[in-house]
């Protein structure tokens, strides 16, 4: 545990993520939501730059923030003509019962987390400052054969995605 | 050679079941081979059986001491069956009667069945029926006769509907099957009902065991034993309420009739009541029941054929009537008078019936014989030959039947007085209708139809059954028939002289009042038929016993059907709708859970997922209470 | 107070949940893609966490985020093309009305 890191800094992140994470569901414009996911994604990145993972928070910026967001953003524009007020807004009859069952399900995990009192705060094996080489290293060596197979998916993802969207803007 | 026939019996049914499979699967299109394997066949086993008769008469074999042979068939815990051979004079007089009567049938069908399409189906299925028959005679214990039993019912099932296309035909054979059946079932539940009380169902072995059985416990069991076997021989020989298939049974071809219905099958209820005569004589009230029903069908057939028009029919109803004159032998003790009886019988029924066939087959198949008339000169052999068959079946002396039927009154006479005139009765009857018959086809206007020619296929059985007719009796007679085929001590062949004159005079009187009824015309035939009234109206419809069946048929199988129906509607059909009913009702209400909207899905699995975590924070905490703290992660 | 595990664990629970929340909720296909993405980081964040918090002595967590990440990639790519599939089909995005499966 870095000292230096204030707890301020993580209550503020955590507040802004949480908040923009309700701000995604509770946006009326589906383009005001995929903003406030920009911002829940932002947010997380600043998490991960607290706990020594400077690569991880570009990477979720650079992905998350930017490439998913934008993908959201143009496929809500394309399929804007329908008028997205409507579906857009959460339905009043589902609100209760949903919102008991994700309470539940909070502080039964909160319960777990927090009565497991003895969970080691510290780490106590020094984790290297550059995290960079670091993950290549297992990427490429450790990690080869679940990388190769992360590239295959990505491109069967990308084929898939082609059939399936294929047509889309035809007929 | 006679000592090989002898041990060797099984030989002689084999012949014409293997006939009956070469036919059957190889040689059926080609209908000249057919009929020669199947008539060298049925030589083969006629030559086995007369050196197998010449080796029981030489080597002293007597119903007392017979010869017998055994095959292990199957053993099982507590049951043992042999497949066996019991060959004593009378099994030997069967196969005798059997393959000569089957092998001059055979023959007489070559010329018949000339040009029929199925004429090696007919080869096969007749070679099937011989090898069944013959071997129901050399059966040594009732399960393996029973099997020929059924045998030989499935044979005249197949050849009374040989001419399937015709509704008749198919209808006939059913009736033959099912009613057989009833009586088939009747002989089974006795058979075992024999195999439960005795343990055995060995002719022989019942013989030795019967009378310590009877001394130990009287013979109430046996009665009923009795009298369920008996039903067999009642469904098969056509007897009194069973009867009804045998008319009808005339629809297969005529040598069918000749051979079946009248020589052999039918008469393997007299054979069967005759190898267990020892049960049946044990108990008197059988014997009489016997003799009662015998000499009642024996009237009743007779009463019945005298006003009957087709020519097969009046033969079929004098058949009931002949086979129930057996039966009254058997049932007046007489085994002897009964099986010479049947020994006449086959030679001279077969004539008729081939001599009916010949007719028909002459007058491209007309039945009626009121449509007949004058043929004496157009086809004369036929007309001497049925001339001699009438003589004999009226019993006129020295002809087959006078023999036969002389010694059944005798012996009626000795035991029951009312069962003797009934017997007499029948007998003048008996002479009426076959001398009417006679009168009616061969002499009257004739008719101008061109005949059909009959070949000599069908003239040389027609003699020498002719022969037969004559001489058999007399044979019998003379070469004491009563010293080889009896039951108790050997009673030597005697003639009342009184019944004798009787059963002469009677068909005389008879054939001179059918001759001026119907050839000189002296009274008219309607006139009587009018003046008798009911009666000639309930003897033309067989006494209604066919609609009586029918209705209750009707009533029984209708009434059971409809019952049947609502209770399959409302109490099976009610159980069924109601389970359904019950399936479909949950299925709705598991339906409404279904909603196709994958949200609810994601919550009702949240749901688990909040059970799952709970029951595991509970089995956690009881855990770490034994363990006494302590964590996980 | 130090910001310790336990603090990572239940923000990350609190924004599972409300991804959760959000997809009981929502009913617009592109809405419950968002929240599907939240909670994938929130379980991103408890592996980030572990890996630095738990005595691991190199940075495994940190690549199984890698994966992670990747895998989300393919499936905004997916869905998003199936839910363009959908609304060319439909022409709808609204999941209520597509109940054509429905028993």
């Amino acid at each position: 545990m870095n000292i230096d890191l204030s707890s301020g800094l993580f209550y503020f992140l955590a507040a802004v993520m949480l908040f923009s994470a309700l701000g995604i569901i509770y946006c009326r414009n589906l383009v005001h939501s995929a903003l406030f996911m920009a911002l829940c994604f932002i947010s997380v990145a600043g998490l991960y730059a607290m706990i020594n993972a400077d690569f991880l928070a570009a990477v979720q910026i650079m992905i998350y923030a930017g490439t998913v967001v934008i993908l959201i953003v143009l496929g809500i524009m394309i399929t804007r003509r329908t008028t997205m007020e409507r579906t857009s807004m959460p339905e009043k009859k589902y609100i209760f019962r949903a919102s008991v069952l994700a309470g539940i399900l909070f502080f039964l995990m909160s319960y777990i987390f927090i009565t497991a009192g003895t969970l080691p705060t510290l780490n106590t094996v020094t984790l290297p400052d550059d995290t960079v080489s670091a993950l290549a290293e297992l990427l490429l060596d450790r990690y080869m054969l679940a990388f190769e197979i992360a590239a295959v998916l990505l491109l069967a993802a990308m084929i898939g995605a082609v059939v399936l969207a294929k047509g889309a803007d035809e007929k | 050679m006679e000592y090989f026939a002898l041990t060797n019996a099984w030989l002689i049914p084999l012949m014409p079941a293997i006939a009956f499979v070469l036919i059957g699967l190889f040689f059926k299109r080609w209908s000249a081979l057919s009929a020669c394997i199947a008539v060298f066949a049925s030589a083969v086993s006629f030559i086995l059986a007369i050196f197998a008769a010449i080796a029981v008469i030489g080597s002293g074999i007597s119903v007392d001491a017979p010869f017998v042979g055994h095959v292990i068939w199957a053993e099982a815990a507590g049951l043992h069956f042999e497949m066996g051979m019991l060959i004593d004079p009378l099994s030997v007089m069967m196969l005798f009667v059997v393959s000569l009567v089957s092998l001059l049938v055979q023959i007489y069908s070559i010329g018949y069945m000339r040009g029929d399409k199925s004429f090696g189906r007919f080869f096969a299925y007749i070679s099937l029926f011989s090898a069944s028959m013959l071997g129901l005679n050399i059966s040594a214990n009732f399960l393996q006769m029973y099997i020929f039993w059924e045998l030989v019912g499935l044979c005249s099932y197949l050849l009374i509907g040989f001419y399937y296309q015709r509704i008749a035909a198919r209808e006939a054979a059913k009736k033959a099957f099912i009613t057989t059946r009833i009586g088939d079932f009747g002989l089974l539940i006795g058979i075992l009902l024999l195999q439960t009380v005795f343990g055995t169902v060995d002719f022989l072995e019942l013989r030795q065991l019967l009378p310590s059985y009877i001394a130990s416990y009287g013979t109430g069991t046996l009665t009923i034993i009795g009298i369920l076997l008996f039903i067999g021989p009642i469904g098969k020989s056509g007897q009194f309420p069973l009867h009804v298939w045998l008319p009808d049974a005339m629809e297969g071809p005529a040598p069918v009739s000749a051979l079946i219905h009248a020589a052999t099958m039918v008469v393997a209820g007299v054979y069967l009541v005759a190898r267990a005569y020892f049960l049946f004589a044990s108990v008197p009230a059988l014997l009489e029941f016997i003799a009662w029903l015998g000499a009642f069908t024996a009237f009743f057939g007779a009463s019945i054929a005298i006003s009957q028009r087709e020519i097969k029919r009046i033969l079929a109803y004098s058949t009931i009537s002949q086979l129930g004159y057996m039966m009254l032998a058997l049932g007046v003790g007489s085994l002897t008078a009964s099986l010479f009886h049947l020994f006449t019988h086959a030679f001279f029924k077969a004539l008729l019936f081939l001599c009916a066939g010949a007719v028909m087959h002459a007058m491209n198949d007309e039945a009626d014989i009121f449509k007949m008339g004058g043929l004496r000169k157009k086809i004369p052999i036929v007309f001497i030959t049925m001339t001699i068959g009438v003589l004999a079946i009226s019993g006129v002396p020295p002809f087959a039947g006078f023999f036969s039927k002389d010694e059944i009154l005798s012996a009626a006479l000795s035991v029951n007085t009312p069962i003797y005139i009934i017997a007499v009765i029948t007998a003048f009857m008996t002479a009426f209708y076959m001398a009417r018959l006679l009168f009616v086809v061969f002499f009257g206007e004739k008719t101008n139809m061109r005949l059909h020619h009959i070949s000599c296929f069908m003239q040389i059985p027609l003699v020498l059954l002719a022969v037969l007719s004559l001489v058999s009796g007399l044979g019998g007679y003379i070469y004491d028939f009563g010293y080889w085929i009896r039951f108790g001590a050997p009673q030597p062949e005697h003639m009342d002289i009184s019944i004798a004159v009787l059963s002469a005079v009677l068909p005389l009187l008879a054939f001179i009042l059918a001759w001026n009824i119907y050839v000189r015309k002296k009274w008219s035939a309607d006139c009587i038929a009018a003046r008798m009234g009911v009666l000639y109206t309930i003897s033309f419809h067989k006494y209604y016993i066919d609609e009586f069946y029918a209705v209750l048929c009707r009533f029984f199988i209708d009434g059971i059907g409809r019952v049947m129906y609502f209770i399959d509607i409302y109490i099976i059909g009610g159980i069924i709708n109601v389970i359904s009913g019950l399936v479909l009702f949950s299925s709705t209400l598991l339906g409404k859970i279904q909603t196709g909207q994958t949200q609810r899905y994601a919550a009702a699995f949240l749901c688990g997922v909040i059970i799952l975590l709970l029951c595991g924070i509970l089995y956690f905490n009881k855990i770490s209470g034994i363990t006494a703290g302590g964590g996980v992660l | 107070m130090i910001i310790g595990i336990t603090h990572f664990l239940i923000i990350s629970a609190a924004l599972f949940c409300i991804g959760l929340y959000g997809i009981l909720i929502k009913r617009n296909l592109f809405s419950i893609l968002m929240c599907i993405e939240l909670m994938l980081n929130a379980v991103n964040i408890n592996l980030a966490a572990f890996n630095y918090f738990l005595p691991m002595p190199d940075l495994s967590g940190q690549v199984m985020i890698l994966f992670s990440v990747a895998v989300a990639a393919a499936e905004v790519a997916v869905g998003l093309a199936l839910i363009f599939r959908v609304y060319r089909d439909f022409r709808t995005v609204n999941i209520d009305k597509l109940n054509s499966m429905k028993g």
